[in-house]
Parts: structure tokens; sequence; C-alpha cells
């Protein structure tokens, strides 16, 4: 599978996302620079974490309007796989392919530590090798992570299982304490109505083999690996090769 | 032409970082003040010189970029 690992001025885990999926999940990978207008010959694409701009206005406002988002905007709307990682997902709300607001964390702090998600959707192309209810430890780094939506949007996000991810205790427990940002409902992840979208504040690129002790974050992305094969393997059976 | 723009959490927004503020207010004595809300202010020189196209475009400029209408709101004056 083709993967495009698009780079802002200012990201900085394009070269984990690179490593995980060309290195040890073997696809072929293409770093695009965010002047670049065409992801032609690509099959999904990540928008990775760092400080785009700075994290100048708000963090994501001004990569959202880089030439390459009109190039992924088409895509996600062809129904193309999009991750978003950290400062990915906050590029991806500000450019409304996913809903609702990231704000600062509640306490200020930079948050940078493992943390343990619980999957709350296993039924999608990116969690397709997870148990639903399965906990996972990956680590966060951020300072606005503190997802925020009107409860409207909300009730209608939950209706069609668009909360993907949850911070939660090593057990599964949804609680207030190992919430390390404020997130509404304990949020770490959503995708989109469609489902081709996914964004997450966790870094599963940088817990995704084993000689770093903790390779939970390698679900995540070889189940989207996984489901760009069936895309692709769907997309032969209609054209009939 | 200026523009002076302000952006704004809306109310009920949580703002941690004023309530940080409030509270290094009061451990310095100033107890009387209360509801401390950061925004930003931002200044820009405009080549346009009508006023009403000036307002639409500080105005789009709001709506787009400068302001996330999520959970910010704007004002502004041109002069």
């Amino acid at each position: 599978m083709n993967i495009g690992v698009v780079v802002f001025p200012g990201s900085n885990c394009d070269h984990d996302c690179r490593h995980v999926f060309r290195d040890v999940l073997g696809q072929d990978v293409r770093m695009v620079w965010h002047k670049e207008t065409s992801l032609a010959g690509l099959d999904g694409v990540i928008l990775p974490g760092g400080f785009s701009y700075g994290d100048y206005l708000r963090t994501g406002a001004i990569a959202r309007f880089s030439p390459v988002m009109g190039a992924v905007k088409e895509f996600a709307k062809s129904g193309g796989m999009v991750l978003g990682i950290c400062n990915g997902f906050q590029i991806l709300l500000e450019a409304g392919l996913l809903p609702g607001v990231m704000l600062r964390n509640r306490s200020l702090h930079f948050i940078c530590k493992d943390v343990y998600v619980r999957i709350e959707n296993a039924a999608t192309p990116f969690t397709s090798l997870c148990k639903p209810g399965q906990v996972l430890k990956v680590p966060v780094a951020h300072a606005d992570g503190n997802y925020y939506t009107d409860p409207v949007m909300l009730a209608a996000m939950k209706a069609n299982a668009q909360v993907m991810f949850r911070y939660c205790t090593p057990e599964g427990h949804i609680t207030a304490e190992v919430n390390p940002n404020g997130s509404l409902d304990n949020i770490a992840g959503i995708r989109n109505a469609e489902g081709n979208v996914l964004g997450m504040m966790p870094h599963p690129e940088r817990c995704a083999e084993s000689v770093l002790g903790n390779e939970e974050g390698r679900l995540i992305l070889a189940s989207m690996v996984e489901g760009l094969k069936t895309m692709k393997r769907q997309d032969e059976v209609v054209i009939g090769r | 032409m200026k523009a002076k723009i302000h952006v704004t959490l809306k109310q009920g927004i949580l703002d941690p970082q004023g309530k940080a503020i409030e509270h290094a207010l009061d451990s310095l004595g100033f107890t009387n003040a209360a509801n401390v809300r950061v925004g930003k202010y931002m200044e820009l020189d405009l080549k346009e010189t009508d006023k009403a196209k000036a307002d639409a475009e500080v105005k789009q400029m709001c709506e787009k970029l400068l302001a996330n209408t999520i959970i910010e709101e704007y004002r502004y004056e041109l002069g």
C-alpha cells in the first residue's frame, strides 16, 4: 500500500510515522510536503503530530489552509482513509473534516506520559485488529488535547459510533481522574460520520515496536493497512480487474 | 485603514488561563477581581479605503481564520 505522510512546517512526528509504516509494517511511504497539491497514487494519508506553524493563532488553524489540504479534503470526500495524530487531529478539526474543536488542557500543563485508552468502536477499518472495549497503553504529548463539541453534536456522534477512543483506567473504566486534559467525555479520538477519517490525540506511532517496550499502537496502524488493502480489493472487484 | 480586532472565548467555554490568572491576582491581594477571561488582540493595516468593503473583508478574515467560531466570538473597529 502507498501511504502519504504530510509534512507541514513544524511537523515533527513525520519520521516516526514513516518508520512504522515503511520499516515495521512494510508499506511504501511517500513524504508529502505541505505545498504539494496532488495525492495521486496514495492509498492512505497521515497527518502527523508536531507544532505546525508553531501552533500560532490556534493549533492547526494555519496548517488547515496549506495547499495540500485541498487535496486532502478531496481525498477524504472520495472515501480515502485519513489518519490525523495529535497536531494532525487538530488540523482535521480546524479544517472541518472532523467535528468539534480542541481547547487548552484544563491543567494548562503540557502532558507527556503514557495513558490508557479504551477502544469504543472496533468495527472500523482503523480498529479492525482490536477487540471492542480493549484497553491500549499509548503515550500522549500535548498542551491542547481538551476536546470539545456542543451537546447536539456529541449526541449525534454517539448515535453514529463516532467516538473511537476514551481515556480510561488500565482496567477500562472511564473516570475523571484518568482524563489527562479535561476532554469532553474522556474523548481521545473520533472518526467522521462516513468512517474514513480518524483523529486521535495519543501517538500510536511511538509504540509500534517491541524494542520500544510497547507495541500496542501497532494494532491501530496495522488495522489501517488492512483497511486499505480491503478497499483496494473492493475497488478492483468493482472495476472488474 | 487600520483594523483592531478582539477575539474572545464565548460565554460558557472553560478558560483555564483566565482561572489561573484570577488565582494569581487573588494571591497578590486583588481579591476583588472575578471572572477573568483571556482573549486575543490583533491589529492589521488594510489597503482598502472603502469602509463598507473593508468591513466585509475583516469580517471574512475573522470568520475564516482569526476566530474559531465554535468557541470564539470577535469584534473589530476600523479607523
